[in-house]
């Protein structure tokens, strides 16, 4: 209570001031403030504000972020030591030296993303005169999930500012931007950096070292981190050693909390449950990916596409284990269903998600460079939702009128009434 | 007396600034996209396009009273066309490698809309000499857009300006690659480019709030 009273201090002190957005920015950054509308007023005060939102996602995130510390250390030390042969939970993942690398290098990443974005968000309202926004609290938290774990941290500052001001402030802030802010700073880092951000040397800690030692000629026994995308890419499907729980439940390498399908899946149900994420996208964007998936898988099957090809690998992927591998589940659950950019109407919904989930997948087939398409798929839909949107208010408004011209309006006689109530109910 | 009129200097700061033919009336952009990965191509787009439309502009001005107004377009891109090829054949006789880094897009000045509207809006309606001063203004507007967004591509891009090595180099990592940092692949492809025009155009206008449109 004192820490907020001081804040409040200050924050008269500072009124009128051009630091006072700053100081007003943390004041509603920790505490609600204690002015409201008078008592008398008219409006209805709800609890479930943009900040409540966010760190409802928050709250879905960290199981997530969690896990990913746990596989960042499992990660590292299955590529020195070979995977344990008898794998038990408690004794090979959920261990104080997995946990150890995760600290050293998963909370760096989520310590760079949030300084740089607060203080790019700080300045931003300092200029604008505004309170701070919260909507760098979701974004902060995404855009270290969603990187390899070994990207460096300059790279990192670089791109959420790009995001952060690119993505969001020149459109005018939170709630007014077209893309979404963390897969603008993904897009941004994956077409600077392609070196950092593809191949099989960036998906575990240490992997890129590894690989310049045996490069020197040392001889370390280590396997490389390629992700199960990765080896389908190149038709080594075979070589995998990963089953199928390993892929559900995420004891996989790929960027840091997109590994595990299960705790996405928790993290999806409980933003269902409490209303804050459409369960429309995330159905649609599911239905889509496992259409594509179906379409690939049966081309194969005619045999139009041969063994020879270098599509083969993944087009003859069980089309429902593209959900497990790579970012399509985090991306689904957490991306495509940014209130922001998505659609607003419940019917586009169904075709934003869809399109989503089928684009996709094709971008994860076709893409030559890189296997994986997810972000991509989203930008592009965070670009035709507002289009989507338009149409299907149309059809409404089509629709409706089309009822009226077929309604009988009493008094039948007189024109001018039924004329008026067209004005009116359309 | 000066050696120019102020209201002839204004034909040649003008452009610079708040009429500036990218910035503010939004023409040329496809090149300016294009070909602004290098330095080098950069400057020498920008003094191709100044000699065609210093060139352009005074030849108009003086047909301006013996052109009919139903064809006008047509000898507009006579005119422009011959001077293009001029360029073009000069480029590929003494500078090979950069005709071929500049590729279609100098036969592509003809289409500059820059150049068409100077034509028409006025060489049309002005002396020679007012058009020619039009012309090289214009074109240095173009061209100071065009120098900044090929300085900061390159650099950030290739690390190099002119093609000279000014960060060190990225394979033996000296200098500053020494340290870590690493050329952004994103400066090289032309959306950076859009980035880049569309954060110009983001300072002028907080610099000099009179120009932001109204919509």
């Amino acid at each position: 209570m004192s820490l907020k009273s001081k804040l409040h201090e200050l924050k008269l002190k500072y009124q009128g001031k051009k630091m006072a957005p700053a100081f007003n920015a943390f004041h509603t950054f920790l505490f609600s403030p204690d002015e409201t509308t008078h008592a008398g007023g008219t409006h209805v005060k709800s609890a479930d504000d943009l900040k409540r939102t966010m760190n409802t996602v928050i709250m879905a995130l960290i199981p997530v972020l969690i896990f990913s510390m746990f596989n960042a250390g499992y990660q590292h030390f299955s590529a020195i030591n070979g995977f344990p042969a008898d794998f038990s939970l408690m004794n090979d993942f959920l261990t104080w030296d997995n946990f150890w690398i995760g600290i050293i290098k998963v909370l760096p990443l989520v310590v760079v993303s949030y300084g740089v974005g607060l203080i790019v968000e700080f300045i931003f309202a300092v200029i604008k005169g505004h309170e701070v926004e919260e909507g760098y609290l979701v974004t902060g938290m995404l855009v270290p999930l969603i990187v390899p774990i070994d990207t460096p941290l300059w790279m990192l500052a670089v791109a959420v500012v790009f995001g952060v001001v690119i993505g969001k402030e020149v459109f005018g802030g939170t709630g007014m931007n077209i893309l979404n802010p963390a897969l603008t700073i993904r897009a941004f880092l994956f077409f600077a950096y392609p070196t950092w951000m593809s191949g099989d040397k960036v998906w575990v800690y240490g992997a890129r070292e590894r690989s310049e030692e045996i490069l020197a000629g040392a001889n370390v026994d280590a396997i490389s981190g390629e992700t199960i995308l990765g080896y389908l890419a190149q038709n080594k499907g075979a070589e995998m050693t990963y089953s199928v729980s390993d892929m559900f439940f995420g004891f996989i390498p790929g960027s840091v909390g997109e590994t595990s399908a299960f705790l996405i899946l928790l993290g999806g149900l409980f933003l269902i449950f409490t209303k804050i994420a459409s369960w429309r996208i995330m159905v649609s964007a599911v239905i889509g990916s496992l259409v594509m998936g179906l379409i690939f898988n049966q081309v194969v099957d005619f045999g139009w596409v041969g063994e020879s090809s270098k599509f083969y690998g993944l087009m003859s992927f069980d089309f429902w284990k593209h959900l497990i591998v790579g970012g399509l589940a985090f991306g689904i659950v957490y991306m495509a269903t940014d209130p922001v950019t998505g659609s607003q109407t419940n019917k586009g919904k169904w075709y934003y998600g869809f399109f989503i989930g089928f684009i996709s997948v094709m971008i994860r087939v076709f893409n030559p460079a890189y296997p994986e398409g997810v972000f991509l798929a989203i930008l592009l839909m965070n670009v035709f939702a507002p289009t989507i949107d338009h149409y299907v208010v149309r059809g409404n408004i089509k629709r409706r009128m089309n009822r009226l011209k077929n309604a009988t309006i009493y008094p039948k006689d007189s024109d001018g009434k039924a004329k008026e109530l067209k004005a009116e109910t359309v | 007396m000066a050696l120019l009129s102020k209201k002839d200097t204004n034909l040649i700061t003008d452009p610079l600034a708040d009429n500036n033919p990218i910035t503010i009336q939004v023409l040329g952009i496809c090149s300016a996209l294009a070909i602004t990965a290098e330095l080098k191509a950069s400057l020498v787009m920008a003094i191709s396009v100044m000699f065609v439309l210093g060139a352009g502009n005074v030849v108009i001005s003086l047909m301006r009273n013996i052109i009919p107004s139903k064809i006008r377009i047509i000898v507009q891109l006579i005119v422009v066309a011959t001077l293009v090829i001029i360029v073009d054949q000069v480029l590929k006789a003494y500078a090979y490698e950069l005709s071929k880094t500049l590729a279609v897009f100098v036969g592509l000045i003809i289409t500059n809309c820059i150049i068409m509207g100077r034509f028409e809006a006025f060489a049309l309606a002005n002396g020679p000499w007012r058009s020619f001063l039009d012309g090289i203004g214009n074109s240095l507007g173009y061209g100071v857009i065009l120098v900044i967004v090929g300085f900061f591509r390159e650099l950030l891009g290739s690390g190099t300006l002119f093609g000279f090595p000014v960060l060190g180099d990225p394979i033996m990592k000296t200098g500053l690659y020494a340290t870590g940092y690493e050329n952004n692949g994103f400066m090289i492809i032309p959306p950076a480019a859009l980035i880049v025009v569309g954060i110009i155009i983001w300072v002028q206008r907080s610099r000099n709030p009179a120009l932001v449109e109204e919509n």
